[in-house]
């Protein structure tokens, strides 16, 4: 038998119709990662890389004692910026979902809150620096309070600066789940809830957040995986007094030890999927969309 | 006319906690709106200097600032590449993810993957690729790659979730009436779905007008719009950087009102022609 009559033809239309993601996929997503961890084994000189097979690029980021305070910060960046976008998200997303009332009222404030998602991260990041400034709009504000005397230090350029950017620009990735999971909540439960003697917050915590659990989880699976990767955020906000995982590696690139950052873009890789797997575990993507 | 129960207390401080996060989004963007029209010995920060438009004028000047025109070209071009391959393969994909098929599962995982891999992973593999192959690195190859690794999931996930709602009484109606395949999907499926298409359309086009990470070693020495901000960041410090970030933050806002009015459009003529497909969210 020919393999065209073991393989139906729903089944190489379908085939036909993704080939040409399947190979953009295969070049620029599966060959790169690929192309990384083998790089990850290569040597490196002061001008150029070539290959090898040697553990060093491991051994040395593994034992250093710089890569454990690395990893420390940016996981303390990622669990301040999951908290905050976590709590924010959910408050927004729940309004939407169940305080506005007209459709088209939701649809409409829910564009307005994605709307600054299509513009850029670079310039939303430059805005902050009239506000968090030594003379900026919030340390005037808090002296013409009478709050301080002096203008604080610690707003812009700053771990404080880098976890504001962070939720600034990826709160909408929490907002959008977890407003459509809300959005799918069945309205007879919360009436049944209420029916049966649920004042708001009991409704709140026992039908609410768990029938929400999968949006929060597919929002935190973004924010773990955008904090966890960022080197631009951290190095603008903080002024480049902050290190973070992602910034090691830019840093290698910019030194051009090829080798060294593709092994610790592979630790970083892995430090994430496994994150993910375990996240994974309390929700079906599929089930989603 | 529908009955209104009374609003209870808790939707007033949600409500005010909802306009607080608005000004929290674009509270920032507007300061700096604001501040780009300084007069033209004004700095950083308020107060403001006089008004002018000096900042703006001086963007036009090729010495004050490095090529942004080039690079908002070469920005835009390689927007409308991408948002165009990121819309027809997104159709396409959705038009298969509508039946399992062997590896469909894999596949999906894969697209998953492509969008939360961190970014800096798809610019140094990629980059590393054309390093060891000896191609030169460039916008129109590399970073036209890159940026489909990231516009490409979020294309084919909004496909999924319309084809997941999407009536298949109406291709079905399609056949009986004896069209091919080709014409289902062209006169029946493709028309239906039209307005999603936008926003898959919208998707792709800003989100690689905005791509830094996955561009930042992929561009080659031409410099897209994002990357040549980003180096105004480290040396320019007076507010011409400002009237840029103004100037390019109305250009998106102009191209994702269009887009939006685009499909409102397209659904209200569609309502007005008798078809109720589609008609829940999405």
């Amino acid at each position: 038998m020919t393999l065209k009559g073991l393989i139906s033809a729903s089944e190489r239309t379908s085939w036909l119709l993704v080939s040409p993601l399947v190979l953009i996929l295969a070049f620029f997503l599966v060959l790169p990662i690929l192309t990384i961890v083998v790089v990850s084994f290569w040597n490196y000189n002061e001008f150029t890389f070539f290959p090898d097979f040697i553990f060093d690029n491991y051994a040395y980021l593994l034992t250093s004692q710089v890569t454990l305070s690395t990893y420390l910060k940016t996981l303390k960046f990622m669990v301040l910026t999951w908290i905050f976008c976590t709590a924010i998200g959910f408050t927004v997303a729940y309004f939407l979902a169940f305080h506005v009332r007209s459709l088209g009222a939701q649809v409409a404030l829910f564009l307005l809150c994605t709307i600054p998602f299509w513009t850029s991260n670079i310039i939303r990041m430059i805005s902050w620096i009239p506000f968090l400034g030594r003379n900026g709009l919030a340390n005037s504000a808090l002296i013409s309070m009478g709050v301080i005397d002096e203008p604080l230090e610690w707003l812009l350029f700053s771990d404080f600066a880098v976890v504001l950017a962070f939720v600034h620009l990826y709160v909408l990735f929490m907002v959008v789940p977890v407003f459509n999971t809300m959005m799918r909540i069945d309205k007879s439960l919360i009436e049944a809830a209420r029916d049966a003697g649920a004042n708001g917050f009991q409704i709140l915590t026992n039908v609410v957040i768990p029938l929400s659990k999968p949006g929060i989880m597919i929002g935190s699976i973004f924010i773990v995986t955008l904090v966890m990767g960022d080197f631009i955020t951290v190095r603008f906000m903080s002024g480049g007094q902050s290190a973070s995982v992602g910034r090691v590696i830019s840093n290698e690139i910019a030194l051009l030890q090829y080798p060294s950052a593709a092994a610790s873009a592979v630790v970083l890789l892995c430090t994430v999927l496994l994150m993910i797997a375990v996240m994974l575990r309390f929700v079906d993507i599929r089930k989603e969309l | 006319m529908r009955t209104r129960e009374p609003r209870p207390g808790s939707f007033y401080a949600l409500a005010l906690f909802f306009a607080l996060f608005v000004l929290f989004l674009y509270g920032p963007i507007i300061t700096i709106a604001i501040l780009s029209f300084q007069g033209p010995q004004g700095g950083l920060t308020f107060p403001m200097n006089g008004v002018s438009l000096h900042w703006f004028v001086d963007l036009f000047e090729k010495q004050a600032v490095g090529d942004i025109w080039g690079a908002f070209r070469r920005s835009f071009a390689l927007g409308l590449m991408v948002m165009a391959v990121t819309v027809v393969l997104s159709v396409m994909g959705g038009l298969a993810f509508r039946r399992r098929f062997i590896g469909s599962g894999a596949l999906f995982y894969l697209i998953i993957a492509s969008l939360i891999i961190p970014s800096i992973l798809i610019s140094l593999g990629v980059g590393l690729i054309f390093d060891i192959l000896d191609w030169e690195v460039h916008w129109t190859t590399s970073g036209f790659g890159a940026q489909l690794t990231w516009t490409l999931p979020f294309g084919l996930l909004i496909m999924f979730a319309v084809f997941n709602r999407f009536n298949k009484a109406y291709e079905e109606a399609a056949r009986d009436l004896g069209a091919s395949p080709w014409q289902t999907v062209r006169f029946v499926v493709l028309p239906i779905i039209a307005p999603s298409l936008i926003g898959v359309a919208l998707f792709g086009f800003t989100l690689s007008y905005d791509e830094f990470a996955r561009t930042l070693l992929t561009s080659g020495s031409y410099n897209t719009l994002p990357l040549e901000i980003f180096g105004m960041t480290t040396n320019v410090t007076s507010p011409v950087l400002y009237a840029l970030g103004t100037l390019t933050t109305v250009f998106s806002f102009l191209i994702i009102t269009s887009f939006i009015a685009l499909a409102v459009i397209l659904r209200r003529r569609r309502a007005k022609l008798g078809s109720d497909a589609g008609k829940g969210m999405v």
